[in-house]
């Protein structure tokens, strides 16, 4: 194996109870490389995203992450590992301006003898927050506006900024513009160009296929719990991964899965 | 800054239309209340000319009605130091019933240790433990009163986050524990004849200095310290917060045991200003401090509200309740308005941030 590898997962499977979502998932991300997740609702995508993040515990398989295996307990060890994920559902707390949500849990402090009631310290929070916008182009109007008085767009841009706020080694997206309208959309995938650009690796879960094709290099779609199709952009098209997605054609390498 | 201050989605931020600070609206609320009572007082017939706020004694050294705004103040100080912990649960999106009898629970306790042995060179008619217990250091019934206060939060707590009991029913279920352990504590027998320095806690206008002193350390220390973020961020989106990595649970066992150190600390206020401790005290304490909290513009959904309102949530009932007295109206009809009042500020509350999103 080269060194360049950023996250592999071997024979990573999950079974609720009965129920195969995952099974032996044998996936692979470069340095720098967008990847796509694509299938159909129930096909394993998030469930595969839950256990790279440490949403979930595997049944069976490996993760191995930044040349290490490794084992989450939960998301936050994830993140500290330096997977920065952005949920369908956004964990963004309304009340709370942009810095506030950036830095929530791992908040910049002074005078930290003093425990929980350790100052925070804001002047510095805002500096990043305005560093991480510029560098992802993310536009906030204003950074200490309330996450409540903000359109989609924004919040999605708000939940997208803390991966450059916090230099992850890698970014999870599910989903990002599910829920966006036209130019609010715009402005994510040019969010996600900037990565690209920046050489900040990516896995895409989207069901767009024109979005797809516009950001990544490669594309994985999986079908009934299994990967099914492992495709470079170059070589497939619209409807080739139609085929793969809706089990009309199966990938050579993964001939007797589902 | 210049970079992020425009949108590509034709998102713009316009100044203006941010609304101003809650606290301003409340501020103003007490303000038009005063000014209400003041007319009342010039124009009704039977008033014969008083003044609310002013001073009419014709003395020189003062404009106001001191006396009467000393009263108020007064009023609200000891359930407004209850009201400063109420505030932060209600942030978290929780509740605590348990206050008014904590007090009373707290009253009996604390004062138990603070007696004196001597009262005009008898021995104390009201002892409850034997001469051990006498003339003891007044740490020591302040320390085991918030040492208990701080144990019945951190059950309250711990039911509230670990065992997934509701708030309401937890705390409930604590409010008749705590009136029955008030009860138990002397058999249903008053406490009395406190040493001198226990006596000096809630003396004179010392409820309203610590009110204030309170007061004023609770607001920083929502405002600027990683408590009162977590706090906040966990009434807002609690799963938001998990998340995040806060560790909710923890943070709500303290919450909940701050508030209820609060009410304890008002107990023992209270006792030290009554003279004496009884079971049936701090009746109704837990309703005013959340009448407090939510005249004040604390969102019972949480992750809304300052101290500050709350404190001025605290003058606005104290006003409330002063000017009714003031303008003779029966007992019966202040319980009522009072009632109509709370439920009229919860409706503006909730008009107003329906009109701002």
């Amino acid at each position: 194996m080269s060194d360049d590898i950023v996250l592999e997962t071997r024979d990573l499977t999950k079974h609720y109870g009965g129920v195969h979502a995952l099974e032996g998932a044998n996936f692979t991300l470069r340095k720098g490389e967008h990847v796509a997740i694509m299938g159909d609702n129930g096909a394993g995508k998030s469930t595969f995203v839950r256990q790279i993040t440490g949403v979930e515990q595997r049944t069976r398989g490996e993760v191995i992450f930044d040349g290490k295996p490794v084992h989450f307990a939960g998301p936050l060890d994830a993140r500290e590992a330096g997977i920065e994920t952005v949920f369908q559902t956004l964990a963004l707390a309304d009340h709370l301006d942009v810095p506030d949500n950036l830095f929530l849990g791992r908040e910049k402090t002074k005078l930290n003898w003093l425990g929980p009631f350790r100052l925070l310290d804001y002047k510095a929070m805002r500096q990043d927050t305005i560093d991480g916008l510029n560098k992802t182009g993310v536009k906030i109007p204003n950074i200490r506006n309330t996450i409540q008085n903000m359109s989609g767009g924004q919040r999605q841009c708000v939940a997208i900024a803390r991966t450059a706020t916090f230099h992850s080694k890698l970014t999870i997206m599910d989903e990002p513009t599910a829920a966006l309208g036209v130019q609010e959309t715009a402005q994510v995938e040019n969010i996600i160009r900037t990565l690209k650009e920046d050489g900040e690796p990516l896995i895409l879960v989207s069901h767009n296929m024109r979005q797809v094709m516009d950001l990544v290099d490669r594309i994985v779609v999986f079908r009934r719990g299994r990967m099914v199709a492992d495709l470079k952009k170059e070589e497939t098209d619209g409807q080739d991964i139609v085929a793969y997605i809706t089990g009309a054609k199966t990938g050579a390498e993964f001939e007797g899965a589902a | 800054m210049a970079d992020t201050s425009h949108g590509t989605g034709g998102l713009t931020f316009d100044k203006s239309k941010r609304s101003w600070p809650n606290e301003l609206n409340i501020l103003l609320a007490l303000v038009i209340i005063i000014a209400i009572f003041e007319i009342i007082g010039q124009v009704a017939p039977y008033m014969n000319g008083q003044s609310f706020l002013f001073d009419t004694k014709d003395r020189f050294d003062s404009i106001f009605n001191e006396a009467r705004l000393q009263i108020i103040i007064l009023q609200v100080a000891i359930i407004g130091i209850i009201a400063l912990g109420v505030t932060q649960v209600i942030i978290t999106a929780g509740i605590d019933l348990s206050s008014g009898p904590l007090v009373a629970a707290t009253a009996m306790i604390a004062m138990s240790f603070g007696q004196t042995e001597l009262v005009n060179g008898f021995p104390n008619p009201k002892a409850l433990f034997g001469t051990w217990a006498m003339d003891l250091p007044v740490i020591v019934p302040v320390v085991i009163g918030l040492a208990f206060g701080a144990c019945i939060g951190a059950i309250n707590g711990t039911f509230i986050a670990y065992f997934r009991i509701p708030p309401f029913i937890a705390t409930l279920g604590m409010f008749l524990i705590c009136r029955g352990i008030a009860l138990w504590w002397s058999g249903g027998n008053p406490i009395s004849f406190p040493t001198e320095s226990y006596a000096w806690i809630g003396s004179g206008m010392m409820p309203v200095v610590w009110f204030i002193i309170l007061a004023i350390i609770f607001q920083l220390i929502m405002s600027y310290t990683v408590y009162g973020k977590h706090t906040y961020a966990i009434g807002s989106n609690e799963e938001a917060a998990r998340m995040s990595g806060i560790n909710v649970r923890r943070h709500k066992v303290m919450v909940y045991t701050i508030a209820a150190m609060l009410a304890a600390f008002a107990g023992i206020v209270l006792s030290s200003k009554a003279v004496t401790a009884q079971a049936g005290m701090g009746e109704f304490y837990e309703l005013f401090a959340i009448a407090m909290a939510v005249i004040g513009g604390i969102s019972l959904q949480g992750g809304r509200g300052s101290i500050i309102g709350t404190v001025l949530g605290a003058m606005v009932l104290g006003v409330i309740r002063s000017g009714f007295t003031y303008i003779k109206l029966d007992g019966s009809y202040q319980l009522m308005a009072m009632g109509g009042i709370i439920i009229a500020a919860v409706i503006l509350d909730q008009y107003r941030q329906r009109n701002k999103a």
